[in-house]
């Protein structure tokens, strides 16, 4: 998952809305945990579309 | 590492939590509330608008520092611009306020301080301490600095955003249909009534609404929410958003002070908010109307009942489920009701199409309602368009 820091708000409505608690906010800063099953809620979530899925690797 | 020992810990300093604080602490209980925040209140993720017949209620004193703006009543605006007015002689005393949540979350947490409450800010809740299968108080970094609180009880007032209750394994996870997710812009120099709180349904905002809460003379709160099932692209909140003010002239030559993102849940009360050591409240309890998304009176509610409940158990040395229980009762007769009642009209309302809205909010404004309560909505409904009522069957 990638986000844009010049996009984010840091609200931390995508860190309460993922279903697998992968998404922390450590002060400023979005961290993906490996929890992450790339449902794509986060991506839709976020009101400003700061978050993009990276293509399987 | 740094210990320190209390009786109660309450995560997170917002309205919630501060009543918390300071419901358990002016009953004797030791209480440290810690916020991973450097200022309460700040920065402001809400719209601000507050109804006034619960403020007395929890023991708020109202100070005009946070009262931003008084209202007469709200405008619900169908898709094709009917109009019902809300205002004092159908809603009583629902009608409200809008705040200063900068000020106002301070006003509550220097009232927990009086009452007796430690405060940190700039301290953040990093897991639970279990002991023995019990929990036992929560780790923090406070300035960096990581240090242990033990408790006798920790209290889960850490937001839409909430970890307690998930590190706790209570089940807050959210279905997308009961999510809104949300964008604000504070706009200044704009032409509207401020006097009246705004909202606007249907297709303009899917599932959700868009309002414009008054601030000053020229001053507005003018934001979204999308139901999330609703969202067909990223960033659609802003763009739904962008386009409703594009529209309206008055608001177009608006210039934003403050750009806001977040999001409210929409469900219905969760079964259980608390086990043996542990209480959620506010949204993290996902306390929250499905109607409004409005949770300023509801958390604040809630923390007055956990507060009580809370210095209870110190009392007792108890707090095991055998004294939060009271807790869980004590909420759910005050606000439970209410939040099923208005989670199943949600369920409803969302499924609506832009010409159906169009037809019961021209009803509503031409015949008008003598009461605000969903019975009495109903009842108008149904003496004008009885067809559209079966929908809203269950309701009756
Ligand atoms: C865009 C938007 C508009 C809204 N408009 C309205 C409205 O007009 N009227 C209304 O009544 N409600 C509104 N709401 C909802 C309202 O904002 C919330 O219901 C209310 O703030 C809930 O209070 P709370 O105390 O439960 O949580 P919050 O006010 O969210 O407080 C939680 C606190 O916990 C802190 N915290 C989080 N994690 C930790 C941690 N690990 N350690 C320490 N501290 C932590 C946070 O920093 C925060 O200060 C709106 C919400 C949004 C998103
Ligand atoms: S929802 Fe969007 S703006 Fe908010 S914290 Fe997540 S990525 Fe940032
Ligand atoms: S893709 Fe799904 S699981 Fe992964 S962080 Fe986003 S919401 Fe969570």
């Amino acid at each position: 998952m990638i986000v844009s820091i010049e996009k984010c708000h840091h609200c931390g409505a995508c860190v309460g809305s993922c279903p697998k608690n992968a998404i922390f906010l450590n002060d400023l800063v979005l961290v993906f945990s490996d929890e992450c099953n790339r449902c794509g809620r986060c991506v839709k979530l976020c009101p400003v579309g700061a978050i993009t899925m990276e293509a399987k690797k | 590492m740094r210990k320190i020992e209390k009786d109660i810990v309450v995560v997170g300093a917002g309205p919630a939590g501060s009543m918390t604080a300071k419901h358990a602490a002016k009953k004797g209980a030791r209480v440290l509330m810690i916020e991973k925040r450097q200022e309460i209140g700040s920065p402001v993720r809400c719209a601000e608008g507050i109804s006034k017949h619960w403020v007395e209620e929890v023991g708020i004193t109202v100070n005009n520092k946070w009262v931003a703006r008084e209202v007469r009543g709200a405008k619900i605006k169908s898709p094709s611009g009917h109009t019902f007015l809300v205002d004092e002689k159908n809603a009583g005393n629902e009608v409200g306020w809008v705040v200063d949540r900068v000020l106002f979350d301070k006003a509550l947490a220097a009232d927990a301080a009086r009452a007796g409450t430690e405060i940190m800010v700039k301290t953040s809740a990093t897991s639970l301490i279990w002991e023995n299968g019990k929990i036992a108080g929560v780790r923090a970094q406070t300035y960096g600095e990581p240090i242990e609180i033990r408790a006798k009880c920790v209290v889960g007032a850490d937001g839409y955003e909430s970890q307690v209750g998930r590190w706790a394994g209570i089940d807050t996870s959210l279905k997308a249909d009961d999510i809104d997710t949300c964008y604000q812009y504070r706009l200044t120099g704009i032409d509207y009534d401020p006097d009246y709180c705004e909202f606007t349904l249907g297709s303009a905002a899917p599932g959700g609404y868009v309002w414009i809460f008054p601030k000053d003379e020229d001053t507005a709160n003018v934001g979204i929410g999308v139901q999330l099932s609703k969202v067909k692209h990223p960033a659609d909140p802003k763009m739904y958003l962008d386009k409703f003010i594009a529209k309206r002239p008055g608001l177009k030559k608006g210039q934003p002070l403050e750009a806001v993102a977040g999001a409210v849940s929409i469900c219905a009360p969760l079964d259980s908010v608390s086990m043996d050591n542990l209480v959620l409240v506010g949204d993290a309890a996902r306390m929250i109307d499905p109607i409004t998304g409005g949770g300023i009176s509801i958390g604040c509610i809630a923390g007055m009942c956990a507060g009580k409940v809370l210095a209870k158990g110190v009392k007792a040395n108890d707090l095991s489920m055998n004294t939060l229980q009271e807790y869980e009762t004590m909420w759910r007769d005050r606000l439970e009701n209410k939040q099923w009642r208005n989670w199943m009209a949600k369920e409803k309302l969302t499924t609506l199409s832009d010409e159906t809205l169009d037809k019961i909010v021209h009803t509503f404004s031409q015949y008008g309602v003598e009461k605000l309560s969903v019975q009495d909505l109903l009842a108008v409904i149904k003496r004008h368009h009885p067809e559209l009522v079966k929908e809203f069957e269950e309701l009756i």
